[in-house]
This record gives C-alpha cells, sequence and structure tokens, in this order.
C-alpha cells in the first residue's frame, strides 16, 4: 500500500479516529462499571428499589 | 411484546444485554471488511491519489454528526410531548457520541484538506456551520451537567436541541447556497452519487461500520444512563432516610 507524499495526513487521520473510538469505549466500559459497582454497594447496605426483585421477595 | 413495552427502563435493559454482543460483533465485522475494501482495495483517485482514503472515515463522521443531532431531535420530540420515560435517557445518550464524531469530521477534513486546498481551515459555509454544530454539541453536553435534576435538564435540552435542529438543513445545502472550498453534494443528491462505484462501495460500507459502532455506544451509554438515575435514586431514598 503506497499512501504517496501526503502519508502523513492520512495516518494521522485514521490514527485520530481510531484513538477517538477507543477513547470512547473505554469511557463508555469504565462507566458502567462504576454504576454497576455503586448500585451493588447501596444494595449491600440494603438500600433498595421498592421495585426490586429482592424486597418484593 | 410489542414497542411500547420497552418504555420500562427494566425491559430495555434486559433487551440491551441480549442485543449488544451481537452488535458489537456486527460492528468489528463491518469494520474489517471497510477497511480493507478502503485502504486495500479501493483505487486513488485521479487527482486527489491517496488521500481520497481520509474520506473514508470523514465522510462518515459527517453523516453521524447529523444523525446523532437529528435522533437528539426526535427524543426532545419525545421528550416534550409524549414524555416518552427513554426519550431523555437516547438524548443524553447521544450528546457524547455525537460530539466525538463530529470532532472526528472537523479533524479528519482539516488533514485532508490541508494536502488538497492548501489550508486547514476556511471560514466557508460548510466548514462553519459543522463547526457550529459541534459548538451546539459542547452547549447541549455543558447544559445536562449545568441541571441538576434529569427530567428539568432533559426539558431544557430539549428546547435547545430543537432550535439547534435548524443548523442541519443549513450544514446540507451550505455547498449549494454559498461559494466554498468544500465540494458539492456527491452522494446523497437527485441525480444520484457522482462518485465512481470502486469508491462508493468502501465507502457505503465504511458508513454502516460506523453506523453500527455508533449503535453499540449509543445502546451501552443508555444503558450506562438507566443504571445512574438508579444510583440517584437509592442515594436520594438514602438520605430521606437518614433526615
Amino acid at each position: 500500500m503506497n499512501l504517496g507524499p501526503y502519508a502523513g495526513f492520512i495516518v494521522a487521520a485514521y490514527a485520530a479516529a481510531l484513538a477517538v473510538v477507543v477513547i470512547l469505549i473505554g469511557w463508555i466500559v469504565a462507566d458502567h462499571r462504576a454504576q454497576r459497582r455503586t448500585l451493588a454497594d447501596l444494595e449491600a447496605r440494603g438500600i433498595v428499589r421498592r421495585s426490586s426483585p429482592r424486597e418484593a421477595a | 411484546m410489542s414497542l411500547i413495552d420497552f418504555a420500562n427502563p427494566s425491559r430495555f435493559l434486559a433487551l440491551v444485554e441480549r442485543v449488544l454482543p451481537w452488535l458489537a460483533a456486527a460492528t468489528v465485522c463491518a469494520f474489517l471488511v471497510g477497511l480493507y475494501q478502503a485502504l486495500l482495495v479501493a483505487p486513488d483517485d485521479y487527482q486527489q491519489g491517496a488521500t481520497v482514503k481520509i474520506m473514508f472515515i470523514h465522510v462518515p463522521n459527517a453523516w453521524l454528526a447529523m444523525f446523532c443531532w437529528a435522533l437528539m431531535s426526535a427524543a426532545a420530540l419525545g421528550t416534550l410531548v409524549w414524555r416518552h420515560p427513554l426519550a431523555d435517557v437516547a438524548a443524553k445518550a447521544a450528546a457524547p457520541l455525537g460530539a466525538a464524531f463530529t470532532f472526528l469530521c472537523l479533524l479528519t477534513g482539516s488533514l485532508w484538506g490541508r494536502p488538497m486546498w492548501g489550508t486547514y481551515w476556511v471560514w466557508d459555509g460548510r466548514l462553519t456551520s459543522v463547526l457550529v454544530l459541534f459548538l451546539m454539541y459542547l452547549g447541549v453536553l455543558a447544559l445536562w451537567r449545568t441541571v441538576e435534576d434529569p427530567s428539568r435538564a432533559a426539558r431544557a435540552v430539549a428546547i435547545l436541541t430543537l432550535v439547534g435542529a435548524i443548523n442541519l438543513p443549513i450544514i446540507k445545502f451550505s455547498v449549494d447556497w454559498w461559494a466554498t472550498l468544500h465540494q458539492p453534494a456527491s452522494i446523497l443528491r437527485l441525480g444520484g452519487p457522482t462518485i465512481h462505484p470502486s469508491l462508493l462501495a468502501p465507502l457505503m460500507i465504511m458508513g454502516l461500520a460506523f453506523l453500527l459502532l455508533f449503535a453499540t455506544l449509543h445502546l451501552a451509554a443508555m444503558r450506562n444512563e438507566i443504571l445512574r438515575r438508579r444510583v440517584r435514586a437509592l442515594r436520594l431514598m438514602q438520605a430521606q432516610a437518614g433526615a
């Protein structure tokens, strides 16, 4: 694959796209883990939603 | 199960858990095929040479930048008119994704413009209206963070989103209305695409790949937002119990 005299611009564009997508995925995964952890912590302390299965049981 | 059943956040979460792995796998497959076609199969442009490869990421990001605001506008109607419980969740989850795709559109456009136009930036109608779109995304993100109550924030953001939707036709038709360095519409136009099929096919596959990526990230971000609201509700319960 020969990218010609402007290879730096092409590589920079693809690298930037990859970096932004990786940051978005990392942020969403980290946020998901943080919310799950916080919910589990609250439920472990007995704070549950009225509609939660644990309380209904 | 009807569509209205998914208005229930718990049912929606169950659906997301089932769909997300398949959507992620489809996204990876689409990117593998799209990148192979774009980087190894598609020919160089007879005028632009290999820099045309930037088009395969620039154009899908431009489409997503506008699609995401259109989706937020539909969600804004859902919030203001039907008060759908997931409408503002969808809008809030879409905003940072839209900002990221608009940023990529601007950045890759600049990196394409420098070798082709001789400049990274010109204040013409297309570039300026997309920059305005990016600033509106930042405004929406700031507004979500400013108002603590999610339902009050949702109404304010919905109004701002609907007002901002005026910018979408301005972006689309800016290349027709004003003299510009940016090329005129070459894909979504009345006479059909003017791009050669050997470049159009990889572009459409990359467009599909980015659309699948957006769908995957959006559903995952919606799931996070629902969980965040549950955490908020439990903390409010905890505070009330302690008071």
